[in-house]
């Protein structure tokens, strides 16, 4: 199954995602963006192995934990950066910021920031492409928590009779904002839950990016090839806090510890070798990473702020001005 | 010209519309009727929805396009605008407006939101019809009109049609406009009849109607208030008193020039509202006119709304509840003889 992965993106990809989060929990610290942060740090190989799955025209929608997503659905670093900085040339020109990362070209149908809300976008996405004669799947992201909600039972439920080829990918990363998953959960797993609907779920390590890609691609297969929804819950840890700022008080420092031994981008290197990097060529890419990370937040900065009459476009496709300006 | 019903004038508007755009995609709960036993004879169609607007396009379109939900309201109403993002054109119906509560997350946060909050490359091309209105019977929850509730949010636009012929031409406008729009049907005006032009002919939201000329007073009504307020001018025309009757139609956007310029002619304005007082229509309209027509105003502005109460059930109680030519008449004269 790992013979077609896309192995130097799959590690690239991988390097962007740890590098730039890493950048944006510095400048969280010295409040250098404005905001609200949530950093994917912890969870990078589920974006990445089930990415590497989908094809690029493949629709996903993610959460307020979205850059993860984005970097690995190949929104440029620069234009993430730009949005998280929120000036003109942001991926939503400033207007959505860290938590709605979007970008319609690249199959990114959105980042939400209300919970369970994209199991039913993804959902509808896929039913369009279905019923227009496309294979074209949708996958939506979506933590530990929103398998509380309601909207995510109704989007289930839908799904199944639909028989969407809508791909379920739960980040199971351990907290629900500042609940613990072994507590809130009334099943051992979320994938549990699914029997209910009759959707076909597993759970899976979500530490090793390979691992997530072996389980996520035939999954994809299947739903290109006609198949209906499928759940895949994918175990991971969040070594951020809910959001940047946020005191961890509630977790354990040799639970983060423990959970750090498996590490993404840990295991991501043991296994370059056998994946057919050599050290030279890890570190190569790395090292380019690390260039591209820094140049798309340098050329970010010194972007322009929007005009604040910006604030006033794009309400609607037609709207009369003057009743958005109001006063 | 043949007369159609309201209901039947909107049933002839989906019709076409579905007939002219294949992406034109029907959900909702019980919408046709009868899934699941299709093979027994008249299941399909069975409903057409709990007051028979969509029925027989069914059986013309099939359950692909007219699609039976189960009771998920968020789920399909997510699904529609998730749908809407690429490519299709749902018109999702809600049974009650009521029910928005079960829902307005996908209504106010996402179907409203998408295209501002991902920097304008996003189009939402969704409809959301549902039912509003008392005069049923039907108690608080399945009764309520809640207009200001949907016109509050930036991103949607907001439609409540009074007579046949404006429904029909008011819900292929909906269905072509590129925004999300909230079209809101009163229960109590689905069997008003009138002629309606055959052809597939939209009317541009934010376009307002004069029901009725006048020159001695504006009364602005929203949806079936127009009923009410066209017997309160018969009455007050006896008296001498001349009053225009504007018919705003949609209110996101508002025709605020038309609503202006009668208050320029007349001097005095009554806004009748079957909504609850507070932040409702009526109190945006009055302020529309403080601002703006402040200086042509010979007296204050004075709104006829329902009280602040929930829906009542019982008769005597609902009858009260609602606005009647009789209290419009009232505070027309006495905004007249202020």
């Amino acid at each position: 199954m790992l013979d077609d992965a896309p192995v130097e993106w799959m590690y690239r990809t991988l390097f962007r995602i740890r590098f730039f989060e890493d950048r944006v929990q510095e400048l969280a610290r010295t409040n250098a963006v404005p905001g609200y942060l949530h950093t994917y740090l912890g969870s990078e190989a589920i974006a990445v192995g089930v990415m590497a799955a989908l094809r690029q025209d493949d629709w996903i929608t993610s959460t307020y934990r979205s850059h993860g997503h984005a970097i690995a659905k190949n929104v440029s670093l620069y234009s993430i950066a730009a949005e998280i900085h929120g000036r003109t040339t942001g991926t939503c020109q400033g207007r959505g910021g860290s938590m709605h990362i979007s970008d319609f070209d690249k199959g990114m149908l959105g980042a939400l920031g209300i919970v369970a809300a994209g199991p039913p976008l993804a959902l509808g996405a896929a039913l369009q492409e279905r019923r227009s004669g496309s294979d074209r799947i949708a996958a939506s992201f979506f933590g530990d928590g929103a398998p509380h909600n309601g909207v995510f039972h109704e989007a289930a439920g839908l799904a199944k009779q639909w028989e969407a080829p809508v791909l379920l990918v739960c980040e199971n990363n351990g907290y629900a904002e500042a609940t613990a998953t072994d507590w809130h959960l009334n099943t051992d797993t979320v994938a549990d839950m699914m029997s209910a609907y009759a959707i076909p779920a597993e759970t899976v390590d979500g530490m090793d990016m390979f691992t997530v890609y072996a389980a996520a691609k035939p999954a994809v297969n299947r739903m290109r090839a006609g198949g209906g929804p499928e759940l895949i819950e994918f175990l991971s840890y969040r070594f951020s806090g809910q959001y940047e700022g946020d005191n961890q008080a509630y977790q354990p420092p040799e639970e983060i510890a423990e959970a750090k031994k498996r590490d993404p981008v840990l295991l991501a290197r043991e296994r370059a070798a056998q994946m057919g990097l050599n050290a030279e060529a890890l570190a190569k890419i790395e090292a380019e990473v690390h260039q591209e990370v820094d140049d798309a937040f340098a050329a970010a900065e010194k972007d322009p702020w929007p005009e604040p009459e910006d604030a006033l476009k794009d309400v609607y496709v037609d709207y009369p001005e003057g009743q958005i300006r109001y006063a | 010209m043949r007369e159609l019903t309201v209901k039947d004038a909107i049933n002839e508007g989906l019709r076409q519309c579905m007939e002219a755009d294949p992406n034109v995609v029907l959900f909702g709960e019980d919408i046709a009727g009868g899934q699941g036993r299709d093979d027994h004879p008249g299941a399909m169609d069975a409903w057409g929805g709990p007051f028979g607007v969509t029925q027989g396009l069914c059986t013309q379109f099939g359950r692909e396009r007219v699609r039976d939900t189960t009771i998920a309201e968020a789920g399909f109403f997510g699904a529609a605008v998730g749908a809407a993002m690429v490519g299709m054109r749902p018109v999702c119906e809600l049974m009650y407006a009521d029910f928005a509560g079960v829902c307005f997350d996908q209504m106010m946060n996402q179907a409203a939101k998408m295209r501002y909050m991902f920097g304008g490359k996003q189009r939402v091309p969704m409809v959301m019809r549902t039912v509003v209105g008392a005069g049923f019977r039907a108690a608080a929850e399945h009764s309520q009109t809640l207009y200001s509730l949907f016109a509050h949010i930036p991103g949607l636009k907001v439609v409540a049609p009074y007579s046949a012929a404006d429904a029909k031409a008011l819900i292929i406008a909906a269905i072509q406009d590129d925004d999300p729009v909230v079209f809101l049907e009163h229960k109590r005006l689905y069997m008003e009849k009138e002629p309606v032009d055959e052809a597939m002919t939209p009317l541009p939201l934010g376009q307002g109607v004069v029901r009725r000329e006048g020159k001695d007073i504006t009364i602005v009504a929203v949806q079936r208030m127009n009923l009410f307020a066209l017997q309160a001018a018969e009455a007050l025309a006896q008296d001498g008193i001349d009053a225009e009757i504007i018919d705003p139609r949609t209110y996101s956007p508002l025709d605020e020039d038309l609503i202006l310029g009668s208050v320029a002619k007349t001097g005095r304005l009554v806004v009748v509202d079957e909504s609850y007082p507070r932040c409702s229509l009526a109190a945006d309209i009055a302020a529309l006119a403080a601002e703006r027509a402040f200086g042509s105003l010979k007296a204050p502005v004075a709104r006829v709304t329902a009280p602040h109460t929930p829906v009542p059930f019982s008769p005597p109680m609902e009858d009260y509840f609602i606005p009647s030519a009789e209290r419009i008449a009232r505070r027309v004269r006495e905004t007249v003889s202020f």
